[in-house]
């Protein structure tokens, strides 16, 4: 076993209702994964068994290669040697920064503890702030303390619960990048839990989606983004809309907007009724273009808009245009399509 | 700038908006009634400017380091088993699950409602070489009285075991609040830092709720510090009994009013000390979200001896006490419930109704006056009437007793030089002096409560019903009385149950046969009629049982992420 973490089919239920369902992955030695989706969805769940908080009623937890759970063992929290950073962070509020830093370090002298906590003061920069007390601290900072706090035993795993959900929404991307940094330098795997994408996009190697208990996909940011494998990753992931459509051939669906071509072939029967997914920037604002929409709704994102657009059945679409283009609301503007690859889901 | 900045800083978003010492129609009421209820404080400690050398001298000589001696000893004893008894079951009914855990969190209470004096008359009657436990022992093994070793309950070990007893659950309550109120996640995170179960408590969960123990357990010392009926009844000489004995003994109101202020240093140290660990420790909670409380199930076994060890403190607080004092009033009530009972039930509730009432009436002006024109001199004074509940009832007793005596005195000689009237005693000796020296010692428990009760009320709620047109009459009645109508309730009914359970003031202080049901008990104890005393003792730990179900109910409910 090459990973440094396996999750091997975990069920849980609770009270009857089931939380997690046969969710299986794993993650490579100093990888950085995320579990996505929407609140309720489980993934805090499935963090918390993974810690050893909740117990599974199936299947296997695989830490380091150990098998620190199945149904019938289950290793207690404080022997799974894991660090964990919670949403708020729950530093401790009666002892200093310093004392929060040091405090799963046992069995160390005196000389290694400082050791330790020098590099990682050094490596979260908080050498202003090690002799104050967690009040006194801002959101990141604190976030820093507890990540020190948790990286301080060199735990075999890192997990992170909504590490950025308590921090300033500008600062999030940010610190995301940069607490990246900080872990691909310590090389520590971990595993956080995040219902943002764009934090997950920013901190993640390889990311899992889940919905209703279940992991929907496990792939690359890139590929959930472009290679949906559900419509429910496609829906949750990124922006779009889906148009009814019958199959042509393995290059084109017709559809009301027209035929859709793509430059890769796909796999659906010819003559099925599809559902195909378009971006936003899947459509493009040409002046010169035959085809029109009507602006119905449009947002100001600095560098570009987002406009609603309502095609003449009354579909409407959405499309990222360049924000020197403005145009005022009920326009028709002419659009084009241009699609590398098409996604397509079966009809429901 | 800075102004604004130290306004939004103050508690309950009060401003100053005028200067510190602003004199009011308002306050200069209320200035006038915290000197009133300051007075017995004032003599207290101006007894100390008339030295008696003499009687000190021979105090000196002969009791006055028992006194010193038994109380610290009370202190140290009740201190450590109160913290015994309150802070493990605190901590095992709030983090596990065992058999009869969820019952235990609120019966563990019930030992409040026993006055210690009342506990210690049922383990005396139960303990005692001619109680039943003992004449058992005897018929048993065909022993004499003398021939075996038996703890002996009238003792300084005895009334360390009474007062921890009944005294526990003050503890008991701040420390599983703060236990409730405390992150889940800061101990689940200690967890993962390695952790054991027992660490956590130790290492996280205990230091943190450290400030709430502490105020708990120096209710725990005022408390003890103020007992009188436990230490009279076991003969322990104490603080509260030396006041006595000067007083009455040595007919010397001077030194028992100079002792009493010894006593006041006492608790004012404990005081300071408290109100300094707290300023140290004072926590701001770094989680602001709650994870639900996981409630650990325990195995049959471990669930066993966690619920031996968290019943044990009701078991002995509680239930054999109470069963005691069943068992005699089932024997005596015939006897007892009679016009002479009556009497007494009617003097003690109309006593504690017109302290209740006036209590609350006192503390709903001062919070007002408070909250409308704040100033520094209002909080100072609002505080200042509020250390009466830290004074026990002997040194209230006496430091109204020398006032009132001078000035019937006083009165007396001034009107028979002028106008040949002799006006006897007008105000000692009546009902009057003692619901002064009650609110004296009372005062406190209504200002808090209303406080706490008025603070919820922002300011901003007052505004935003100005905007739709209403008048400040009309503020209070559909704004404010609503919300508070709980409190209120609850400031009346704690004051209710305390008057009710008061000794040694209202033995001091009592009209001529004027006797309440506390009294009575006494009085029956102390003729070694226990059986006898049963019925109003219980009549008392009845009407105790009130504010622990007023106080649980208002802790379930500020368990955070509950309803």
């Amino acid at each position: 076993m090459n990973n440094a973490i396996e999750i091997k089919d975990v069920s849980l239920s609770i009270e009857g209702r089931s939380i997690l369902e046969d969710v299986s992955f794993g993650v490579n030695e100093a990888g950085i994964a995320c579990l996505l989706g929407p609140s309720g969805c489980g993934k805090t769940t499935l963090l918390r068994c993974i810690a050893g908080f909740e117990r599974q009623h199936k299947g296997e937890v695989w830490i380091k290669g150990v098998r620190v759970s199945n149904p019938a063992h289950h290793l207690p929290v404080e022997q799974r040697h894991i660090g964990m950073v919670f949403q708020d962070y729950a530093l401790f509020p009666h002892m200093s920064v310093r004392d929060n830093i040091v405090f799963g370090l046992k069995n160390l002298n005196t000389k290694m503890v400082t050791q330790r906590l020098d590099e990682l003061v050094a490596l979260l920069s908080l050498e202003k702030h090690i002799n104050k007390y967690p009040h006194s601290l801002s959101g990141g900072q604190q976030q820093r303390v507890a990540l020190a706090r948790a990286m301080a035993p060199r735990p075999g795993v890192l997990l992170l619960d909504e590490p950025f959900a308590s921090l300033d929404i500008e600062l999030r991307e940010q610190i995301a990048r940069e607490l990246r940094q900080i872990l691909k330098h310590d090389g520590i795997t971990t595993i956080m839990v995040s219902h943002n994408q764009l934090e997950a996009f920013a901190m993640a190697d390889v990311i899992g989606v889940m919905n209703d208990g279940q992991l929907l996909q496990w792939d690359t940011a890139f590929d959930l983004y472009h290679e949906p494998k559900t419509a429910v990753v496609a829906d949750f992931v990124g922006e779009g809309v889906f148009i009814s459509g019958e199959v042509i051939n393995d290059k084109e669906v017709e559809t009301e907007i027209g035929i859709i071509q793509s430059a890769v072939a796909h796999e659906a029967g010819i003559g099925k009724k599809v559902r195909v997914l378009i971006r936003p920037d899947d459509i493009l604002h040409d002046d010169d273009s035959s085809m029109t929409a009507r602006v119905t709704d449009k947002a100001f994102r600095g560098a570009e808009f987002l406009y609603t657009l309502e095609l003449e059945s009354g579909l409407r679409v959405l499309s990222l245009v360049p924000s020197h283009h403005d145009h005022p609301m009920n326009e028709p503007i002419g659009i084009r399509l241009e699609i590398d690859h098409l996604v397509i889901f079966p009809e429901k | 700038m800075l102004a604004t900045r130290a306004a939004q800083a103050l508690p309950n978003g009060l401003v100053f908006k005028t200067s510190l010492f602003k004199i009011t129609k308002w306050n200069s009421v209320l200035v006038f009634l915290s000197l009133l209820f300051s007075i017995p404080l004032a003599v207290i400690f101006g007894s100390l400017f008339f030295p008696e050398y003499e009687v000190w001298e021979h105090l000196r000589a002969t009791v006055l380091t028992d006194y010193i001696g038994n109380s610290l000893a009370l202190l140290v004893g009740v201190g450590f088993f109160s913290l015994l008894f309150g802070v493990i079951p605190a901590w095992m009914v709030t983090m596990y699950r065992f058999p009869l855990s969820r019952q235990l969190e609120w019966a563990l209470l019930l030992p409040m409602s026993m006055p210690a004096y009342i506990i210690a008359y049922s383990y005396t009657g139960a303990l005692d070489v001619a109680g039943p436990l003992q004449t058992m022992l005897r018929e048993f093994t065909g022993w004499q009285y003398r021939d075996y070793w038996f703890p002996e309950v009238r003792s300084l070990g005895g009334a360390i075991a009474m007062l921890s007893l009944v005294l526990y659950p003050y503890i008991y309550l701040l420390a599983r609040a703060a236990f409730i109120e405390q992150s889940v996640c800061v101990l689940e995170v200690s967890r993962t830092l390695g952790c054991n179960a027992v660490d956590a408590f130790r290492r996280v969960a205990l230091p943190l709720a450290r400030p709430s123990i502490m105020v708990g357990l120096s209710l725990v010392v005022m408390e003890t510090l103020a007992d009188y009926g436990t230490v009279q009844y076991f003969g322990v000489s104490a603080f509260t009994t030396g006041i006595f004995r000067t007083w009455f003994g040595l007919g010397n109101s001077l030194a028992a009013a100079q002792l009493s202020a010894l006593l006041l240093m006492f608790v004012a140290v404990f005081l300071y000390l408290e109100k300094r660990s707290r300023k140290q420790a004072r926590y701001h909670h770094t989680s602001s979200t709650y994870s639900s409380l996981m409630q650990q199930r325990l195995t049959k076994r471990q669930g066993f001896i966690a619920l031996v060890v968290c019943a044990a403190p009701l078991v002995f607080g509680f239930i054999i006490p109470v069963s005691l004092l069943i068992n005699w009033a089932v024997d005596t009530y015939a006897e007892v419930l009679g016009k002479d009972f009556y009497l007494l039930l009617f003097h003690s509730l109309l006593l504690a109704f017109v302290t209740s009432v006036l209590a609350l009436a006192i503390a709903l002006f001062m919070a007002y006056s408070n909250r409308n024109s704040p100033s520094l001199l209002n909080r100072i004074m609002v505080r200042f009437v509020s250390m009466g509940y830290a004074i026990p009832g002997t040194v209230i007793a006496v430091g109204v007793l020398i006032p009132f005596a001078w000035f019937d005195n006083s009165l007396d000689t001034l009107l028979m030089e002028n106008l040949n009237i002799n006006s006897g005693l007008l105000i000692s000796g009546t009902v009057f002096t003692l619901v002064f020296a009650y609110l004296v010692r009372f005062l406190a428990v209504s200002i808090n409560t209303v406080e706490a009760a008025l603070v919820k009320i922002k300011p901003v709620m007052d505004e935003v019903a100005k905007t739709t047109g209403m008048r400040a009459g009309t503020i209070v009645k559909r704004i404010h009385i609503p919300m508070m109508r709980g409190s209120l309730l609850t400031a009346l009914l704690l004051v209710f149950v305390d008057v009710l359970k008061e000794l040694p003031a209202t033995l001091i202080l009592r009209p001529f046969n004027f006797n309440t049901l506390a009294v009575r008990t006494y009085e029956l104890a102390n003729e070694e009629l226990l059986a006898e005393a049963a019925v109003p003792a219980l009549a008392i730990v009845i009407a105790g049982i009130i504010p622990v179900i007023i106080i649980s109910n208002s802790i379930s409910r500020s368990r955070p992420g509950h309803e």
